[in-house]
């Protein structure tokens, strides 16, 4: 545990270190290709903004509805079903719009089952195989002005379905 | 498909919203999102513009050719019609190492400088072509070996183990990653006929 701690603390640092150390070894004029690549990063950051101001208004707009609390009770009959803990439904749905408030749901249930729990050790695996598909697929593609996606969302939203099933099979194998 | 996803979040949103008498909540948050977006934005930059700084000396000194090379084979399974060497190969190896790695800041630039190739290969049209839909799809199924915020939040909470999932994590990742290559290339073939 702490190994690996210490290594994702080194992990930012070796890599600046690495190719910083490769460029001077090929003899890259390396501050100078910093500034001209930072450049171009500005640029494309200030691209992405009216996506990004999009794309938060609308997720902000759901989350405030408590529109994701009522699918995830009109889902819980189902979900209970297949013994899916009912507690970690609208963390699981949020997860594809919002990281942050994802986590915050994420900490709520570590803070009231405890990480050790079977809903807690569950969140975890799920949290560790999943990504915020909303913000990728729009970032991305508006980025080049794609609006016909083709199966892009299909596609990723059921490789999320798969994750989270997996985190639940898997979770039930291992911990029980 | 992303202008009605957009406009069926802020439509189902509202009406719910007022539907719950929650209107005041859908006021702020709409206000308040827009601002933080942009708080976001002036970090992102400062970021953003480090990584893609480093990654332009990656680029210059050949480093970023040598790892493309070294993918070489599951970049071909992956993008079979891209030519070996081109530039939308070379950002989407750095995306998918930066991601495999849990760099996430470091994956965006890469990954939008690939799909500016991608797109120019597409000839700027407004369909996304193959490689785009396999580059998102498997970007959007989770790619990081270990999720290193997870196992730092299990500890804050005094977890007896924070470790115990990397195992189970990097199982189904792998399991929704190998779901997602499957999906796509069936898609591929029913949408391109082959």
């Amino acid at each position: 545990m702490s190994i690996l701690l210490l290594l994702s603390d080194m992990m930012i640092p070796l890599t600046i270190m690495g190719i910083v150390a490769y460029g001077l070894l090929k003899r890259d004029k390396v501050y100078d290709s910093f500034i001209d690549g930072a450049m171009d990063g500005m640029k494309i950051t200030f691209n992405i903004l009216p996506t990004l101001i999009g794309l938060m208004v609308a997720v902000g707009v759901l989350r405030a509805s408590g529109t994701l609390d009522l699918l995830a009770g009109f889902l819980a009959p189902m979900t209970r079903l297949v013994g899916f803990p009912e507690e970690a439904m609208p963390l699981t749905l949020m997860r594809l719009v919002s990281s942050s408030a994802a986590t915050g749901l994420q900490l709520d249930v570590y803070a009231t089952h405890g990480p050790d729990s079977f809903i807690g050790r569950f969140v975890s695996v799920m949290m560790s195989s999943t990504e915020t598909v909303f913000y990728t697929f729009s970032v991305y593609f508006l980025h080049v002005g794609i609006t016909k996606t083709r199966y892009t969302m299909s596609g990723a939203i059921l490789a999320n379905i798969v994750s989270i099933a997996a985190s639940l099979i898997i979770t039930v194998l291992v911990f029980g | 498909m992303l202008n009605y996803l957009w406009a069926g979040m802020i439509l189902l949103g509202i009406i719910v919203g007022a539907l719950t008498g929650n209107l005041d909540g859908i006021t702020n948050a709409a206000l308040d999102s827009a601002a933080e977006a942009i708080t976001v934005g002036i970090t992102m930059l400062g970021i953003m513009a480090m990584w893609t700084g480093l990654m332009r000396i990656a680029e210059n000194s050949g480093m970023i050719v040598a790892i493309s090379q070294k993918m070489g084979p599951l970049l071909r399974y992956l993008f079979p019609d891209l030519r070996p060497k081109s530039k939308a190969l070379e950002y989407i190896s750095t995306n998918l190492i930066a991601n495999v790695l849990g760099l996430g800041w470091a994956a965006t630039p890469a990954g939008l400088k690939a799909m500016e190739e991608l797109q120019k290969i597409n000839g700027g049209k407004n369909v996304a072509s193959k490689e785009m839909c396999m580059f998102l799809i498997i970007n959007m199924s989770s790619l990081q070996i270990v999720t290193i915020s997870v196992l730092a939040y299990r500890a804050q909470y005094n977890s007896l183990s924070p470790s115990e999932i990397i195992g189970p994590g990097f199982l189904a990742t792998l399991i929704s990653t190998i779901f997602a290559v499957a999906y796509t290339k069936f898609m591929e073939r029913r949408v391109f006929g082959r």
